[in-house]
């Protein structure tokens, strides 16, 4: 593509990555991650692709400094990931989590409010108490209206369904102001119709904003969809990196996921789809 | 059911305090929705509750003077408190044997009962958002056996002698207290970082190592110092004179100021380190804060008051349901209403058997005990 001096949101080289005692034997578990080079740039849309433990969720939460990559490097708008302040990172990414477990009997504004911890924990101050000011209410209202949780404002975040506490979750990420959002399997838990809801909504955002989203599916053909390129992995490393068209092919997912299925056209789009193969009988 | 009517009731109070807070014209958008400002803790709930709950514990303040081994009626009560706050010691003695009762008797006991139960509930507060579960309290965690078992020491070798205005004892028990956070704490990181279930189980087991011991100390000692040793386990408040109350006040003060600084950042704690962390919390300093402060509250506490339970983690809970889970107004607000609740119910301990006293640590037990019971079988209970 163009040759571009512009900075990456995110550059990633050589990263290596696996859970266990820092001073002890890796090779034990095994790398998670190993070896992943790519770059993101500003304003794209990419999804992450791969079977069940191919290390997608652990390459989200490194992007989101939330762990810390044994090997290799992450760079975010030019800025070494690791050399920077948590506050800043967070200002720059929200992560939706893929699980949101909440013992606490939060309303779902205070939850969204959350949001705003990065930007207004200089207030905070001696007291310790740091309110929230009508910019952070703003922001947190617009989050909510778009991820149509507004007339939930004062239901605690417990007692929601659960589609209902991603949605939430998402309006958080969305106060945070970030320029990049991370999503791990943001529409699991969610409708078709709040599934197309937050698709847009991302879309929207990442063309009115330029808000670059990395997100990680299941849903091979959602992300054919809406992203711009696919990273799909397998063990803990890149398989293919590009358009969904060059990712999408019978061959590759046959191979990382280990059964047949077969690609056409979406009608409307012409992007690759995704089916699984039918009963034997409609083939006979 | 009687949850449901509670949490309803926390609702229309929150909606009902903070209405004026946000005028009108400020919530954007004629939608048939709910206006965001309503749904959150406002600086004005959290003055209005803290006022509210501050008269509360003043009142019963009041009223737990009045009962001992002989009741003193309300007027003269305050005649007597407010002739020794404006002569000190002369207005103390010019009321004779209710004056000496009142004011160097009573008043002690009930001030160290308030200042023991809020500080075990503002660490249970802590120490469950820490660990983000609602059944977490310092004795879970082993850091009151801990501070028993330096305290045990203390008395088994009868330890004497102050350093700083602080003698052996209070010393001992919160070099076990930390003693034991150490060790929670060096268990937990052996990964490198502090899983939160690792911890709960570590805490778990080093409380029945810790008890074991003090029961051990308990038993061979002198039978006379053992039955002190008994009774103190079971939690007794044991006042000391007014200038080193004043040093142990202010101790607790800037302890309990350093866990209140906290209290935005544990409200994003109680999401799980990775979402906290993701949100921009300093994760690992907010825990270590946390649990030493914890440790050392707790230390000081247990050696004026021995084992007293439940306070901290039925009062956080409770609580939670009627000021919402916002840290800011839940940590203070617990303290406020710990504090009130163990004036109480050391009153039932000194009073209901007089001249007889009831460990208050049973009375909190009996109390708390069917609470628990409640919490473990209810939704809200489960484990986080």
């Amino acid at each position: 593509m163009k040759e571009t001096t512009e900075v990456h949101a995110y550059s990633v080289d050589g990263l290596r990555f696996s859970y266990g005692h820092p001073g002890g034997s890796r090779s034990v578990n095994g790398w998670v991650l190993d070896g992943l080079t790519f770059d993101v740039r500003p304003g794209e849309i990419v999804g992450v692709l791969g079977p069940n433990g191919s290390g997608k969720s652990s390459l989200l939460k490194i992007l989101a400094k939330v762990l810390r990559p044994q090997e290799g490097s992450v760079r975010l708008f030019g800025r070494e990931l690791l050399g920077m302040p948590q506050h800043d990172v967070a200002r720059a990414v929200a992560l939706v989590p893929q699980e949101s477990q909440i013992a606490f009997p939060f309303s779902i504004t205070e939850m969204v409010l959350m949001g705003r911890f990065p930007h207004h924990r200089r207030n905070i101050g001696l007291s310790g108490l740091g309110w929230e000011g009508p910019e952070d209410i703003r922001v947190a209202e617009a989050a909510m209206r778009e991820t149509d949780v507004l007339h939930l404002a004062h239901r605690s975040i417990t007692d929601v369904s659960g589609g209902e506490r991603q949605r939430a979750i998402i309006a958080r990420a969305l106060t945070q102001e970030p320029k990049v959002l991370l999503l791990d399997e943001p529409t699991a838990f969610l409708d078709l119709h709040h599934q197309l809801d937050i698709c847009s909504i991302l879309r929207r955002l990442n063309q009115e904003r330029g808000l670059t989203v990395i997100l990680v599916s299941h849903d091979l053909n959602l992300a054919s969809q809406y992203c711009d390129r696919l990273l799909l992995l397998d063990r803990g490393r890149t398989v293919r990196l590009g358009f969904p068209e060059e990712v999408m092919t019978p061959e590759v997912l046959e191979e990382v996921y280990r059964c047949r299925v077969l690609v056409d056209r979406h009608p409307q789009s012409g992007l690759p789809r995704v089916t699984l193969p039918g009963r034997p009988m409609t083939e006979a | 059911m009687g949850l449901i009517t509670g949490q309803t009731q926390s609702e229309e109070r929150r909606a009902v305090v903070s209405a004026p807070v946000v005028p009108a014209g400020e919530v954007a958008a004629p939608m048939p929705t709910a206006p965001v400002g309503l749904s959150r803790l406002s600086p004005l709930r959290w003055q209005l509750t803290l006022s509210a709950l501050t008269a509360v514990a003043v009142l019963v303040l009041l009223i737990c003077l009045q009962f001992g081994a002989e009741r003193i009626d309300l007027a003269e009560e305050i005649r007597v408190v407010g002739l020794a706050v404006r002569e000190g010691q002369a207005g103390i003695e010019s009321a004779g044997a209710t004056g000496v009762i009142l004011m160097q008797v009573r008043l002690p006991r009930v001030l160290l009962a308030f200042m023991v139960g809020g500080c075990l509930a503002a660490v249970g507060v802590g120490l469950q958002a820490l660990l983000r579960n609602p059944l977490a309290d310092p004795y879970v965690l082993g850091i009151s056996s801990g501070a028993a078992l330096g305290a045990g020491l203390a008395i088994l070798f009868g330890l004497t002698g102050t350093v700083l205005a602080f003698s052996a004892l209070p010393l001992c028990a919160m070099a076990g207290g930390l003693l034991s956070v150490l060790v929670v704490y060096r268990i937990a990181t052996a990964y490198g970082y502090l899983p939160i279930h690792t911890l709960l189980l570590a805490g778990v087991i080093l409380n029945a190592v810790f008890s074991a011991l003090v029961m051990f100390v308990t038993s061979i000692m002198e039978p006379n110092r053992s039955f002190g040793m008994m009774s103190w386990l079971m939690g007794t408040l044991t006042a000391p004179d007014y200038p080193a109350m004043l040093v142990l006040a202010g101790y607790l003060m800037v302890g309990l100021f350093v866990l209140f600084r906290q209290a935005a950042s544990l409200n994003l704690l109680t999401l799980g380190e990775e979402s906290a962390r993701s949100l921009g919390v300093d994760v690992e300093t907010v825990k270590k804060t946390v649990f030493f402060t914890s440790a050392l509250l707790t230390g000081a506490v247990v050696s004026v008051s021995g084992m007293i339970g439940f306070v901290g983690m039925v009062i956080p809970h409770a609580m939670r349901l009627l000021t919402g889970a916002d840290h800011r107004l839940l940590l203070p607000a617990s303290a406020l209403v710990g504090g009130l609740y163990l004036m109480a119910a050391d009153t039932i301990a000194r009073t209901l058997l007089a001249p007889t006293e009831i460990p208050v640590g049973v009375v909190t037990a009996l109390a708390g005990g069917p609470f628990f019971i409640y919490l473990l079988t209810s939704r809200k209970g489960r484990l986080a």
